[in-house]
């Protein structure tokens, strides 16, 4: 594909963001290794959105470079998928599910070209890969909140990108939402696509993610999952907060998540 | 033939304002129109004092310097932790005081009648014409309200798609390349355009009803934006005809006339709206609990 050189599909250097002064993030360095399912975790208010918002230029950075495969994301940004948490839009938009994936074809259409049968047919084929063509026509407001997230995934499907960032996919979905996200993710990992995303659920990172990054401010640590994902990062990452570790590493079902999910 | 510009004028004013106040409705900032609409004042006086006429073009650039440092001067303290909604009460306030002001304080120099930006008076329309040479065009504010449109409709239809994006998505829009703060000040730029275009005819107060209540209209009756933009400029479009006609009747003011049609057809639909209306809404519940 073109563009794609040898580089890692991210790299970020000495990234730091603050809101009003208060650094939100310091010193964030990262190398991302490519076709890999990445779990970003780290309590609430551990700049975990900010980080991904910040690689796509949607915050203001007050330091630091990203590279996506070796180039500034500005030339990059065909390249890059885009899924942000469904509250930050309004759902009682006047448009259709398929519309909504038809928005994921307006970067790659560029100035002035309308969407065409080529891209209907392929927001189609997105819909149904998550389990929504018989939804196509539906009024957005008129879905659940799953079926909302599907068509957010489905969107970015239709984006074709080689690099994705999911913000909290996961957070508040049904069972069948959750197992089209994970299909959905194993499939992109067998087209060696790099997935990013931001994670609550502690129980399921092993399950889910072959790399995970542990953020809190800074980086705790990244690294594949196997690797990093232990008791005594955790405890670095969360602090006191986490009380019940074994139980988290264990995946016990009972375990106490150490946040509140955010509404 | 007067009777008929009167409406024709009416009715641009209607549809330009309701089509780019769907925009506004959709991206909640109904509110930004009302200040946009009150904040022009200081620019348009402004643009008398400078050209020390009433030449349609200097009162356009101010109209619109005014409306965007309006939606400027909101972001910014917005941006600076002022609520959004207190941001908009304290600037078109504030913008609206000096032209107030400025007004009174050139009454002498400047023939420009407070009521009339108030309220306007769109019965004198077809008397203020345009002489383009020797010929007679019609009156001005035709000219100048449809210029108004065609270029909403233009600026619209070019960039459509990115327009649609901005106001549902604009963090997407941001990530795919979309300049979205740029769209926000053209969209902006037209409603002033907009505004000022209307003021003669409706005035500054009702303008702000043409910008809200045929878009809130549209807004209930579908689920398509393409059918909701033609649907409040056709409820634009009847209001001013049955305004006229409602104003003819009881011999009252025809701007006045054409916001209540306007806001009996928002009631109409509010009740009677297929899918959202009360009467919908209360049909379903009642099947819902007979089943």
């Amino acid at each position: 594909m073109k563009g794609i050189s040898n580089a890692s599909p991210l790299t970020v250097h000495d990234l730091t963001v603050a809101y009003q002064k208060k650094p939100v993030l310091r010193n964030v360095s990262l190398t991302i290794p490519e076709g890999k399912l990445i779990g970003i975790i780290g309590p609430n208010g551990a700049g975990k959105s900010t980080l991904i918002k910040a690689i796509q230029g949607l915050v203001p950075v007050a330091s630091g470079q990203t590279q996506i495969y070796g180039k500034p994301y500005k030339q990059q940004r065909k390249l890059v998928g885009y899924v942000p948490q469904r509250e930050t839009v309004d759902w009682d938009f006047p448009t259709n599910a398929l519309d909504v994936v038809l928005m994921g074809r307006y970067g790659k259409l560029g100035w002035f070209r309308r969407p065409g049968k080529h891209d209907r047919q392929l927001s189609l084929q997105c819909l149904q890969k998550v389990g929504m063509s018989d939804y196509a026509d539906r009024q957005i407001s008129q879905l659940s909140g799953g079926q909302q997230q599907r068509v957010f995934l489905a969107r970015a499907l239709a984006q074709e990108a080689q690099l994705y960032f999911m913000d909290e996919p996961f957070a508040g979905v049904d069972a069948a939402t959750e197992k089209a996200i994970i299909q959905l993710l194993t499939e992109l990992k067998v087209q060696q696509k790099t997935v990013l995303v931001v994670h609550h659920d502690l129980q399921t990172v092993e399950e889910y993610f072959d790399w995970v990054i542990m953020l809190n401010r800074r980086i705790i640590a990244a690294g594949p999952t196997q690797e990093v994902f232990t008791t005594e990062n955790l405890h670095k990452t969360y602090g006191g907060r986490l009380q019940h570790l074994g139980a988290v590493l264990s995946s016990s079902p009972d375990a106490v998540l150490p946040e509140e999910e955010p509404l | 033939m007067n009777t008929l510009w009167i409406i024709l004028t009416g009715a641009l004013v209607a549809a330009s304002c309701g089509f780019l106040g769907c925009f506004l409705i959709l991206r909640r900032m109904a509110m930004l129109g009302d200040a946009i609409s009150h904040a022009v004042l200081p620019g348009i006086v402004l643009a008398f004092l400078v050209s020390g006429s009433r030449d349609t073009l200097p009162m356009l650039i101010g109209a619109m310097v005014a409306g965007l440092l309006t939606v400027f001067l909101i972001q910014s303290l917005h941006q600076s932790g002022v609520k959004t909604d207190a941001a908009i009460g304290v600037t078109f306030t504030a913008l609206f005081s000096i032209g107030v002001v400025l007004v009174s304080l050139y009454t002498q120099q400047v023939d420009l009648d407070l009521d009339c930006v108030l309220y306007g008076e769109i019965a004198y329309v077809p008397w203020d014409t345009w002489q383009w040479g020797t010929m007679d065009m019609g009156p001005r504010a035709v000219w100048l309200i449809g210029g108004v449109f065609l270029l909403s409709l233009l600026t619209v239809g070019l960039f459509y798609k990115e327009i649609k994006l901005c106001s549902f998505d604009p963090a997407m829009a941001a990530a795919v390349g979309i300049p979205v703060l740029f769209f926000h000040y053209l969209l902006m730029g037209l409603v002033s355009l907009a505004t000022v275009a209307s003021f003669e005819s409706v005035g500054a107060i009702l303008v702000v009803a043409m910008l809200v209540v045929p878009a809130a209209t549209a807004y209930l009756l579908t689920d398509r934006l393409p059918v909701m933009l033609f649907l409040s400029m056709g409820a634009g479009i009847l209001s001013a005809g049955g305004g006229y006609l409602l104003a003819t009747w009881l011999d009252s003011s025809i701007a006045g006339a054409m916001t209540a049609v306007a806001g009996l057809l928002f009631l109409l639909s509010f009740v009677f709206s297929p899918r959202y209306g009360l009467v919908a809404k209360a049909l379903a519940r009642r099947r819902f609990r007979y089943e």
